[in-house]
């Protein structure tokens, strides 16, 4: 092939070497370019993400004067304060946890068994949408109609059941306020997440299981419980991380009182003045990641399992 | 298989099955229009028909899976049109995906067996047995995903027949498996269901399924049977015209009918019955009995010429436009090739015919 | 995790959650008598439940005097000059994080498929990762962020607008699962090369040819992104910006009333705009095998 580039004879010239097949040096470097493509998110990412987190990381094994130092950790397991407050968050999203699992786990059993296509369903799913997005602080107020020293419910407990039980509403802005609050949209969120897993149980499972001369009790003894478990499970570590992450509704709800973690990062980082108290701030924070971190594992986990038999 | 299975009711496993003027409704769709069918004991039953036709609700209502509107089933002579699915003793295998995931295909096996308080190690024994019936003998510790849809079906097989029922029905248990799996997996199914004597309900929209398989074959359409009976009088002696063009291939070729007879390229031949009977028709020729003969002065041309192995069907354009598919065998095929003029005639066999 | 209890936590679901799911396997059957009232007991129960506030919110926001119902609250919002101020600034932000989020993400996601599938999993994890690290936690490490631009780069820098920055990160888990069950629905791949050979350039193609029919997910996720926004209170508050949220809750402690009818009525304008969203972009999942027209 004549060609008449200038070249050197037994040089190839660059357009050969480009069309070479497979030429490596052309290969890396197409591949290389594919992934400056990426480069933007990265960035981002990395930007407004992973150097906050780092700076959380770093900042809690860090003196307010820049030494480095392990004081600020362990003051989270020695400071009554703190381990107060890591146990009663705690509990919080246990049991908010656990309570909008099941009652959400039922909800959505009830809706499942309805018309997959009919208005009940839409409608359920629609509002569990909307109010599992409900912000914090709307839902505070909500709350505050309802139960509050004014509220629908308190009123009408007083007034038309004359029972006194709910008349003194300080309980809504207590931790047992909280709990209530938390259920409220643990619930929609259950149903959300949940759902889809019920969906995903076959009709040809429980008509196989009939055949074969199972009750409904076999039938979920047998295959629906083992198969819906590891989803369940699931949801419910993502309840617990729900609740165990919240702010706005108890800084909307407590004044004052820090009683859990997120009112204590957000106490820290509000009175900066306190000499010290900031990268204690710092090391709660990195407390929390260290907790979420853990149970976002277990649930990424449990997914993989899960998504292994229900194709 | 053109007759009952003579050894059926010897064995003493089959039972009698009888659909008594059933009918069902979907809102306003009619899904089963009067269907009665009676079964006899060891009979394969293939329900052939196009989505819709309402053979899967019969299989269904049969099941105990959905409710009858009107009408009766009695099975062994006992009217069990009330009773609910899990009394009835009956294995279904169903399309795809039955089989619970979460259990091995031992447990999957075992699982009507341990309904019934049969211990462990009985269980074990009858799941295995099963399963070896299938040829996956060496699969009881694998898991449904583990599995190709093939096994998976013989699982699903292995699992209905343990509990040694008194019917078996399957409901399109072929459809979503590849062509070559299909057909090994449908004689194996026929061979072990001759072998046990069980009475079968097998619905398919697959005709060459259901015609291989059936002892009988029920061709249904819009919740009513239209016609049944062994493979052999489906295919040479439609009784309608659903029939006729729903089960094999067919051509349709202008021709004249009077008094019993049609007259078909310049051929007469005998009408079947349920044809129209006099009149301009079009008449339904089976490919097989389109008879190519390679001539200089044909009138008609070849377009195309398909390979099949032992068979070759060829296109042909008649001189009036229409085109016609001829199949005969791959020695009788030489001489035809695209362009090749012909002449087309007809075997005497006898044609249905429709007002054209 | 976000700012809000809760949040569109719904796409982090496998599947992009019930918002997008639909049922397998065969025909429903009928239930028993027991399981029936079971099912009516239970919606009748919960779903009460979950109505009672938001009844209560209505009921609370429309007291008159001397026990009359009054719209009182909701005119008295028009005439709250700061609030209204929020909303605007708030749903600028949403604009924002929208358009941000988009950009970020439908490209970025869209090269994984067609080039460099090894990313994918890196950019799922990367996508995922917010949800590890709960919005008051993200606070605390980016305020030093935030006093650095509000220092260095004037007002832009100072002003809210820049919440959208962190905003896209909120919503990044909830936005990629949205679009990525929406691209695995198409053969995003062959879309792709089909365009591409056909001459469009990378941009016309992921404008042109991908996005158009990943509309669901985008749709999904720009709502997603918009609740969030106007949801957000944690970041928002500790930074000292006055979004919606953060004002309502001043307002809140003047006057309740207002609040609770400014809450009532974001409450009300989620649920059309899902309803809506839904029935535009979701529409009917049951999709009819076209029958072969007999030849």
């Amino acid at each position: 092939m004549t060609d008449t580039s200038a070249s050197a004879p037994g040089q190839p010239t660059a357009q050969a070497a480009g069309l070479a097949s497979g030429g490596a040096g052309s290969r890396r470097f197409r591949g290389a370019r594919n992934y400056l493509a990426l480069i933007p998110f990265h960035v981002y990412i990395a930007l407004f993400l992973i150097l906050p987190t780092a700076i959380v990381a770093v900042g809690a094994f860090t003196t307010a004067t820049g030494l480095p130092t392990v004081d600020n950790v362990t003051r989270l397991f020695t400071d009554e304060t703190f381990v107060d407050a890591f146990t009663k968050s705690i509990e919080l999203a246990v049991s908010t946890a656990v309570a909008g699992a099941i009652i959400g786990g039922l909800l959505a059993w009830a809706v499942v068994r309805g018309d997959p296509n009919g208005p009940l369903r839409q409608l359920v799913i629609a509002a569990s949408g909307v109010l599992a997005q409900f912000g914090g602080v709307m839902l505070a107020f909500a709350f505050l109609a309802t139960f509050g020293f004014n509220g629908l419910a308190t009123m009408f407990v007083r007034d038309v059941l004359h029972v006194d039980v709910l008349t003194d509403a300080s309980w809504l802005y207590s931790l047992t306020g909280l709990v209530v609050v938390y259920t409220y949209f643990q619930i929609p969120l259950m149903l959300i997440v949940f759902l889809p897993s019920l969906d995903g149980l076959r009709q040809e499972w429980y008509d196989a299981s009939a055949s074969l001369g199972g009750s409904s009790w076999s039938f979920w003894r047998h295959v629906g419980g083992p198969i819906l478990a590891p989803a369940f499970l699931g949801a419910l570590l993502l309840l617990f991380t729900n609740a165990f992450s919240a702010y706005a509704t108890a800084a909307a709800l407590i004044s004052q009182g820090a009683s859990i973690v997120t009112l204590q990062i957000a106490g820290s980082l509000q009175s900066e003045v306190v000499i010290g108290q900031e990268n204690v701030g710092k090391a709660l924070a990195l407390g929390m990641i260290v907790v979420v971190s853990i149970v976002m594992a277990l649930y990424a986990f449990i997914q993989r399992r899960a998504s292994r038999w229900v194709k | 298989m053109t007759h009952s299975s003579p050894n059926a009711a010897s064995n003493g496993h089959g039972v009698a099955v009888a659909f008594q003027d059933m009918h069902r409704w979907y809102g306003s769709v009619h899904a089963l229009n009067g269907l009665s069918i009676d079964i006899a004991p060891g009979e394969l039953i293939a329900l052939l028909g196009p989505s819709g036709c309402g053979k899967t609700t019969a299989l269904r209502a049969l099941g105990g899976l959905d409710d009858v509107d009107e009408g009766r089933i009695l099975v062994d002579g006992k009217d069990i049109t009330n009773v609910p699915t899990n009394k009835r003793n009956m294995g279904i295998v169903f399309q795809a995906y039955s089989l619970f995931p979460n259990m091995t295909a031992r447990d999957n096996v075992a699982y009507g067996l341990r309904l019934r308080g049969v211990d462990s190690a009985a269980r074990k024994k009858k799941a295995d047995e099963t399963l070896e019936l299938v040829g996956l003998g060496q699969q009881a510790g694998r898991y449904p995903h583990q599995m190709s849809g093939g096994q998976q079906q013989r699982v699903a097989l292995a699992r209905a027949l343990a509990i040694e029922p008194k019917v078996l029905l399957l409901d399109e248990p072929l459809s979503a498996l590849d062509a070559k799996v299909r057909r090994q997996l449908r004689e194996e199914i026929r061979r072990i269901q001759i072998m046990i004597g069980i009475t079968t309900l097998f619905v398919t929209h697959d005709q060459e399924e259901a015609l291989a398989m059936g002892d009988r074959v029920g061709v249904m359409s819009a919740g009513r049977l239209e016609q049944i009976g062994p493979p052999s009088e489906l295919y040479d002696r439609p009784k309608t015209r659903f029939v006729a063009e729903f089960v094999g291939l067919t051509n349709r070729i202008a021709a004249t009918a009077q008094g019993g007879t049609v007259n078909v390229l310049g051929m007469a031949v005998p009408l079947l019955e349920g044809s129209d009977q006099s009149g301009p028709v079009e008449a339904l020729v089976r490919p097989e009995n389109v008879r190519l003969t390679p001539t200089d002065d044909g009138e008609a041309r070849v377009a195309a010429v398909s390979f099949l192995g032992s068979l070759c069907r060829a296109q042909v354009t008649l001189p009036d436009e229409t085109l016609v598919v001829a199949q005969m065998s791959a020695s009788d095929a030489r001489g035809l090739y695209p362009g090749a003029a012909v002449r087309v005639s007809v075997e005497p066999a006898a044609v249905f015919a429709v007002a054209a | 995790m976000t700012a809000t209890p809760g949040g569109p936590l719904s796409a982090a679901a496998p599947g992009g959650g019930a918002l997008i799911a639909a049922p397998k396997g065969g025909k429903r059957r009928r239930l028993s008598r027991g399981q029936t009232i079971a099912r009516i007991a239970i919606l009748v129960v919960v779903l009460g439940y979950l109505i009672l506030p938001l009844f209560a919110m209505l009921e609370f926001s429309t007291r008159g005097d001397f026990g009359s119902r009054s719209l009182n609250a909701y005119a008295a919002i028009l005439g709250k000059q700061d609030l209204i101020d929020s909303v605007t600034t708030t749903l600028q932000i949403a604009v924002l994080t929208v358009v941000g989020m988009l950009v970020l993400l439908v490209p970025t996601m869209v090269w994984t498929i067609v080039r460099v599938p090894r990313m994918r999993r890196v950019i799922e994890f990367l996508c995922l990762l917010p949800l590890a690290i709960p919005a008051i936690v993200l606070v605390v490490g980016i305020s030093p962020i935030y006093r650095f631009m509000g220092q260095n780069f004037g007002k832009i820098g100072a002003s809210p607008l820049t919440l959208a920055l962190i905003d896209i990160v909120l919503v990044l888990p909830f936005a990629y699962r949205a679009i990525d069950a929406s691209l695995r629905s198409i053969d995003t791949a062959t879309l792709a090369d089909a365009a591409r050979s056909l001459g469009a350039g990378w941009v016309r193609t992921i404008v042109q040819v991908i996005m158009p029919n990943i509309r669901a997910g985008i749709l999904s996720a720009s709502v997603l992104a918009v609740a969030l926004v106007l949801g957000e209170y944690t970041i928002s508050s500790l930074l000292s910006f006055n979004t919606v949220q953060v004002v309502i809750v001043v307002l809140g402690k003047q006057d309740p009333f207002i609040s609770v009818a400014v809450s009532f009525s974001a409450l009300i304008f989620g649920f059309v705009l899902l309803v809506v969203i839904a029935r535009v972009g979701g529409g009917r999942r049951t999709t009819r095998q076209v029958e072969e027209p007999a030849v």
